[in-house]
Order: C-alpha cells, then sequence, then structure tokens
C-alpha cells in the first residue's frame, strides 16, 4: 500500500429495504473498505449479493424506501449524508465517473457521440467555447481511444466495444478521482472483456490519483486487473484480499470464495451446492452455513469481523489436501 | 443426428446474416459452437432447433428432412428439442409461477398426468428448493430463473439440448450447477447437445469438441458488409 489517504473509504455501509408489511431486506450489512490511489478493487459475488445496491448507495442511487447507515468517505465528503444537489453537482461526474453496466442503455440514442461527450465536458469542466470545446471532445475520446471518425455517429452506429469506449469516454470527461464500473463485462465476448478491463486499468495507471471500484460477477475480469478483491455473500464482505493470493497461491480463505473459484470451468467446474439465502430472511450466524462443508455449531453464531468473515478460514499457507 | 447442410439464413428486410454454413452432431455428442456475439451463431442454433426457417439449405433431424420451421413442425419433431436462451427474462411468461413455467410444455401437450411428480423432480434435480416454486419471475434472481427454464426445457424429454449462451449472465457456481444438470441429463438419455456461446474455456470444459464460427463461414459466403 501506498500509505496515501485512500480515494474512498468505506465504514460500516449498510443498506436496508423496508418493504409492504414491515418487512426489512438486509441487503448490504457493515461494508468496510478502501480503495487507494492508483488501486483497483474488485467486488465481486453472484446476482444478488448486494454488490449492486452498494453501488447504487455511493453514487445516491438508491430508490426511496432504502435506509442507510455507515459513511463512505470520498475526501473529505460522506456520499451516503450528501444530498441530491450536491450528487449531481459535485459527485457523479466530478468525483465518481460511472462506467455502466450497458453502455446501450446509457448513452442517448438521439444523439451522436460527439455532442453527448461536448455536453457532458461543458457541464463538468471549466472548458468553454466551440473551438476549446471541439478540440476537448477530440481529447477526451483519445483517452478512451475512441476513434474520432466515429465520433458523428449515434450510439446504434457503433458495436459494442466501442459503445463502451464511449461510455468510458464520458465517465472519465470530468476528471473523477474515482472510477465505479458496475459490471462493465457483462454479456460482452472474452476478447471484449480482456480489452475493457485492460482499458480500465490503463485509466489507473495513466493517473496515479486516479482509483478504481470494479463490481463484477465475472472472476476472470476480476483476475485479470484487480490488485484487491473483495467477495460479497449474502449482502456481507466476506473476504478482503490481495487478488495475486487470492487468485493464485495459497488461494482464498474463505469457503465461499474458495467454492466460488472452484467452480470456474479452468478450475474443477463443481458448483456450491444450495442456493444462497434470501436477503430479507437471514440466519442468524453465518449466513453460508447451510452451504459449507467447514460449518460446525460455532457457525451459529457471526463469525468476528476481519478480513475473513469466518469461524474456520483456510489457512494462509498452502494446504496439503489442496495441492493434491 | 442433427445435419444442418449449407444452411442460409436473416431476417426480413435485411441481407443474410450468414450463407452456406454447414454442422452436423452425432447422437449422444456435445458440439460447442463458439463465436463473438452478433456473428450469426445464435441464429444457426434456432434454425437447428425449428425455430427459425431458414432461406435455403437442408435441416436433417434424426435422418428425417426437416419441411417446416416453429408452429408449422410436428409435434413431435418439435418436442425433440429442449432449448435454453441466454436471457431468461426474456423467455419466461413474467405471469407464471416456476412450477407453472417447468409444467408448461407437458400442458400444451396435453400430458397431464404425473404432471406434479415430474415437476417436482426436475425442480429438485436444477436445485430449486423451498418455496422457489410457487413465485414469479420477479420474485427469483437470474439464476433461480435460469434454473426453471432449463427444468422446462428438460420437462418432454428431449433427445436434443441446444443451449445459446445459457450460462452468460450467471456466476461461476450457477454455471458449473447448471452444466451439471445438463451432463447429468445427457448421461442419463444419451441426448445430444448443440451450446452455443463465446467461451471457450467454458465450452472446451463442457462440450465433446468445439468449433468455431469462423470455422464455418467461408470468406466468400460472409455476409456482405453493411
Ligand atoms: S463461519 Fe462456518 S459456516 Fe461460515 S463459512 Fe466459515 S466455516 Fe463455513
Amino acid at each position: 500500500m501506498t500509505g496515501r489517504a485512500p480515494v474512498l473509504s468505506v465504514r460500516g455501509l449498510s443498506v436496508r429495504f423496508l418493504m409492504p408489511g414491515g418487512r426489512r431486506v438486509a441487503a448490504v450489512t457493515d461494508a468496510h473498505f478502501d480503495v487507494a490511489p492508483g488501486e483497483c478493487l474488485a467486488l465481486v459475488g453472484e446476482s444478488g449479493c448486494g454488490k449492486s445496491v452498494l453501488a447504487s448507495a455511493l453514487l445516491g442511487l438508491l430508490p426511496g424506501n432504502a435506509r442507510t447507515a455507515g459513511e463512505a468517505l470520498l475526501g473529505p465528503l460522506d456520499l451516503l449524508a450528501a444530498d441530491e444537489r450536491t450528487l449531481a453537482r459535485t459527485v457523479r461526474g466530478r468525483l465518481v465517473g460511472l462506467v455502466p453496466q450497458s453502455p446501450a442503455a446509457h448513452l442517448t440514442p438521439v444523439r451522436t457521440i460527439r455532442s453527448q461527450l461536448a455536453e457532458t465536458l461543458a457541464a463538468l469542466t471549466p472548458v468553454r467555447g466551440r473551438s476549446a470545446l471541439r478540440a476537448a471532445t477530440r481529447a477526451a475520446a483519445e483517452r478512451a481511444a475512441f476513434p474520432a471518425d466515429h465520433l458523428d455517429r449515434h450510439p446504434h452506429q457503433l458495436s459494442g466495444g466501442l459503445a463502451q469506449r464511449a461510455a468510458t469516454a464520458l465517465a472519465l470527461a470530468g476528471d473523477a478521482p474515482l472510477l465505479l464500473a458496475d459490471e462493465p463485462t457483462t454479456g460482452l465476448d472474452r476478447d471484449l472483456v480482456d480489452r475493457t478491463v485492460d482499458e480500465l486499468r490503463r485509466h489507473v495507471d495513466a493517473d496515479e490519483g486516479r482509483a478504481l471500484l470494479m463490481i463484477t460477477h465475472d472472476l476472470a475480469a476480476a483476475e485479470r486487473i484487480a490488485d484487491r478483491v473483495a467477495v460479497m455473500y449474502a449482502g456481507r464482505i466476506v473476504e478482503l484480499a490481495d487478488a495475486t493470493a487470492f487468485f493464485g497461491t495459497p488461494g482464498p480463505r474463505h469457503p465461499y470464495s474458495r467454492g466460488l473459484l472452484q467452480a470456474l470451468p479452468d478450475r474443477a467446474f463443481t458448483p456450491i451446492p444450495g442456493l444462497p439465502p434470501e436477503l430479507g430472511d437471514l440466519p442468524a450466524g453465518c449466513a453460508f452455513a447451510a452451504r459449507c462443508a467447514r460449518a460446525d455449531d460455532a457457525c451459529a453464531e457471526l463469525p468476528p469481523a476481519g478480513p475473513v468473515l469466518c469461524h474456520h478460514p483456510h489457512t494462509a499457507v498452502p494446504e496439503a489436501a489442496d495441492r493434491a | 443426428m442433427l445435419d444442418l447442410r449449407a444452411v442460409t439464413a436473416g431476417y426480413p428486410g435485411h441481407p443474410p446474416v450468414f450463407r452456406d454454413v454447414s454442422l452436423t452432431v452425432a447422437p449422444g455428442e456435445s458440439a460447442g459452437l463458439l463465436g463473438p456475439s452478433g456473428c450469426g451463431k445464435s441464429t444457426l442454433a434456432r434454425v437447428a432447433a425449428l425455430l427459425h426457417r431458414p432461406d435455403a439449405g437442408t435441416l436433417h433431424l434424426d435422418g428425417e428432412r426437416i419441411r417446416h420451421w416453429r408452429h408449422r413442425a410436428p409435434r413431435a419433431q418439435r418436442t425433440a428439442f429442449g432449448v435454453v436462451f441466454q436471457q431468461p427474462r426474456l423467455s419466461a411468461d413474467p405471469r407464471l409461477t416456476l412450477a407453472d413455467l417447468v409444467a408448461e410444455p407437458l400442458r400444451a401437450t396435453g400430458d397431464r398426468e404425473h404432471l406434479g411428480e415430474r415437476v417436482a423432480a426436475l425442480a429438485a434435480r436444477v436445485g430449486l428448493t423451498g418455496d422457489l416454486l410457487s413465485r414469479r419471475p420477479h420474485e427469483v434472481s437470474d439464476g433461480q430463473l435460469q434454473r426453471a427454464c432449463l427444468a422446462r426445457a428438460l420437462v418432454l424429454r428431449p433427445r436434443w439440448l441446444v443451449c445459446d449462451e445459457m450460462t452468460a449472465m450467471l456466476d461461476a457456481s450457477t454455471t458449473a450447477a447448471l452444466v451439471g444438470v445438463v451432463e447429468e441429463y445427457r448421461a442419463e438419455t444419451g441426448a445430444g447437445l448443440l451450446a452455443v456461446g463465446h467461451d471457450r474455456v467454458l465450452l472446451d470444459r463442457w462440450c465433446d469438441r468445439t468449433v468455431e464460427w469462423s470455422s464455418l463461414i467461408t470468406p466468400a459466403a460472409q455476409a456482405p458488409a453493411r
């Protein structure tokens, strides 16, 4: 770690949805993590685990029935406490650049990429005047490797890869210190996944003050660019680990993370038995207990907070059984 | 045998998506068809499953020449296929409970005997537990809905399975679970499989052989660039 102040510091973040009939859905519970300048943190987990809700909380985009607790500090600003005016004027685009899940849905269909980019630059930067904006637009496109001769096209005239670059150019336009990529590779071919995440990584490396939080269910994409990995299960971050150790040796320490990795087709290709619990009806102890081969009586209690949320984590050194 | 010969297919008002493509899958064999999105491989899979009428070329299903597609195909031919698509939300009727969704093909064929048993057995097989069967699509996750769609594809005990990007939206564990269900069914029944996808690692692990879409297309036969 660099020792510099983190770009984003999340402390005890929880999100509850209040449902009709007084039901409460615990979408995110007590999340703690930092993202340092120059770092890429991948938040991984299956659909419904709470990772997208966490992203929405950081952008102030939660629905009205959501209640949050904890802090998400971006510099001196607490994103959870900020009002809509602050979020709209200073956070989205300026402090947090969003790389969306579906660029096609994020781009305005009836306008050219050039006009959308110019408008975003005019809104987020001090650049003024036609010719200055034209030059800035070209520079912004170039930064995201979007070809200048495609600027006058409409979104539907772009391939999936170019639409993703256009969306990335918009996300980078305001020079935000935090890039938040929400499932940026869903539905893309493997080659395009690689290119998309490599470009995201490049934007972190190109500006050492910038950080990237990538939310994904794609472990291969996470392995490719992440420095650290946070694994989310049933609303909690169950493991926070260095990516090299996580994907290599000794491997994940939490039984869920280990199961997820072993399910990959280039590993054991065996699923974790069972299904995740409902977020509206979580068990009292460890939420993974019903599916866990290591579960015992201790697991009826919630494991103590730490980098691995488990009573019986795998050890940090390779185990004989795993090498067999 | 699933035998596609010199197939050309497309959509009205557009140039063909591909021309002159041939592909054969032997009985009981699993073939992976690998290609980037938008290349036409899904259209070929739909032709093979009798869901899309080609403009030219022939399809033989277990020796029989196919003459009609979609609702015009004879029932016995249509029900020889179980098909699973990429996006369960687009292929599942939002008004049905998952139990009704799974049972739908059985009802449609008038085969109501043992309906409850069949649905329960399949639900257990695809891992749909507890009260999930009584819920509607918006009350379950993508992974849970895709489990139901796979159960539906198996409910008439098809001889052929066509899985078009079945796991593209799913996490690693759900992917491994659904592929496991398909393979267990095939081991039991000897059904053949055409699995369409863009993930080489997955198709290589899953299938007996992986065919690259680009190898099926001769440059001259490629649809003209727009
Ligand atoms: S706390 Fe217990 S049940 Fe939970 S993951 Fe660890 S060993 Fe398994």
